[in-house]
């Protein structure tokens, strides 16, 4: 296929967190379930921990979603904290709507260890729904990511 | 031997830190003493042709405040730029985007329009400026627009940054006699990049309010309500930006009994502000259920504008997908 002929293949950035999330993610993948590819993921202790300097930088850095994963509500493995993400996610998307960035593109989903189905199958539904949305195509001309972030940029 | 030279210059600035610069009282005596002041477009008439005459580095300090909003800035950036040894982001504007940077919100066409359509905008016949015009002289022309503020650091090279909205002049104070004192070889300047003229901490640890844990049920507005003035604003609910902000100002807003609305910019290490803010805010509402936290969060009536006023031009995506169309 040339390049014009190929369908839009969304770059999405997945944050899980070692107890449900990852596991998840592991289950899947040692069950060899099938599912779409798009999806990078990024290992956190908690989903507590994701600050959200890490989804606007995946967006500023060329992402076309970002995906937030833990635990259960009342399974965190630190008890409170997928909380806070849920309460992070829920700013976070106030905020880059105003920005321009569809509610779409940023999804929170919740995976126990055990739900390798559940999570391989939410993220071939997640991926099919930005690929509707279309690119994003953030303009970073010129954007002066701090060099002590901007390591490990993301390509596409 | 003649003095060392001291240029400053406004981009898309208000005119504020010019004024800070003189509030600095009878020390402006000693930049006098000190400094041979060859550019100063707001104090002394002096041409760009005088500048563009210079050697390159002829000129020790330059104060360069103000954002990147058309060609004439950036143009004259980039010559002062060439032109001094020591460029000094100065204030929110240049180190930011600042107020001016908030036009990152919406497309150029909109921001025309609102500049003069609007109410507050005598223009009946609705005149519009035009970049070229041809007289019977000759063709005369304005500056270009850039579809999006930039900042001075996204434009040229950057030695050190002073925030502030404007900076406060004890600050400016201070930074004078430290470079008059390098200049004499009785002081080392900072490294190369730092923030010069400000505290390393954040404007809580300056704040005398009493803190205790966070938790919020509502998100007020201070113009609608009343304040304890011991307490903690946010605690209070207000949303009091001071949790992610530099240090430098002795917490004047809160001390007054108004929130920090953020313009002294980033904390150290704060890589994006407004995500620092998003973190700290939703880290302290006090509910577990979606529904509830949608409805506290309807407390906060302009998120981004909230958490963005100083910065938008500055945070890593930097401008609406709006503003990034034209």
């Amino acid at each position: 296929m040339t390049e014009e002929t190929k369908p839009f293949e969304p770059v999405i950035i997945g944050f899980t967190c070692n107890w449900c999330s990852y596991r998840a993610a592991d289950l899947a993948g040692t069950a060899r379930m099938k599912y779409a590819p798009n999806v990078r993921l990024i290992r956190l202790m908690c989903s507590g921990r994701l600050d959200p300097t890490f989804v606007f930088k995946a967006f500023a850095g060329g992402a076309d979603a970002v995906l937030v994963s833990g635990c259960h509500p009342g399974d965190c493995h630190y008890a409170t904290q997928n909380y806070k993400a849920m309460r992070r996610f829920h700013l976070m998307t106030r905020v880059l709507t105003q920005m321009g960035i569809e509610p779409g593109r940023l999804k929170l989903l919740w995976a126990s260890a055990a739900e390798g189905q559940i999570f391989a199958n939410a993220i071939t539904k997640f991926v099919e729904e930005v690929r509707l949305l279309g690119p994003l195509n953030w303009n970073t001309t010129g954007v002066n990511i701090p060099a002590e972030v901007a390591k490990e940029e993301v390509t596409v | 031997m003649s003095k060392p030279k001291f240029a400053m210059y406004w981009a898309a600035s208000c005119g504020g830190c010019e004024i800070a610069v003189l509030n600095i009282h009878e020390k402006i005596l000693d930049v006098d003493a000190a400094f041979d002041v060859v550019f100063w477009p707001v104090a002394m008439d002096a041409k760009y042709k005088d500048v563009e005459a210079m050697q390159d580095g002829e000129i020790t300090l330059c104060l360069f405040n103000g954002g990147m909003r058309n060609d004439e800035n950036e143009h004259i950036a980039k010559l002062l730029r060439r032109k001094s040894k020591i460029m000094v982001a100065f204030g929110s504007c240049a180190c930011e985007g600042c107020i001016p940077g908030l036009a990152n919100f919406s497309s150029i066409t909109d921001m025309v329009d609102t500049a003069f359509t609007t109410i507050t905008t005598d223009n009946p016949d609705n005149i519009r400026p035009v970049i070229s015009y041809a007289m019977p002289e000759g063709t005369i022309t304005i500056p270009t627009l850039n579809p999006i503020l930039k900042t001075l650091d996204q434009v040229v090279d950057v030695d050190y940054y002073m925030p502030g909205c404007p900076p406060e002049s004890h600050q400016i104070a201070a930074v004078v006699d430290l470079v008059i004192a390098a200049l004499n070889g009785k002081a080392e300047l900072p490294p190369k990049g730092a923030t010069i003229g400000a505290g390393n901490s954040t404007v809580c640890d300056e704040c005398t309010r009493k803190r205790n844990v966070k938790t919020i049920k509502e998100f007020r507005r201070i113009q609608f309500t009343t304040t304890d003035p011991e307490l903690c604003l946010l605690e209070q609910g207000i949303p009091c930006n001071g949790v992610a902000t530099r240090s430098g100002c002795n917490a004047r807003c809160p001390s007054a009994g108004a929130q920090c609305i953020g313009c002294y910019g980033p904390a150290e290490g704060v890589v994006d502000y407004g995500a620092r803010l998003v973190s700290a805010f939703a880290s302290v509402i006090d509910s577990d259920s979606p529904e509830e936290i949608d409805r506290i969060l309807d407390g906060l009536v302009d998120p981004a504008g909230q958490f963005y006023r100083f910065n938008l031009a500055g945070s890593l995506l930097r401008a609406s997908k709006l503003a990034q169309k034209g």
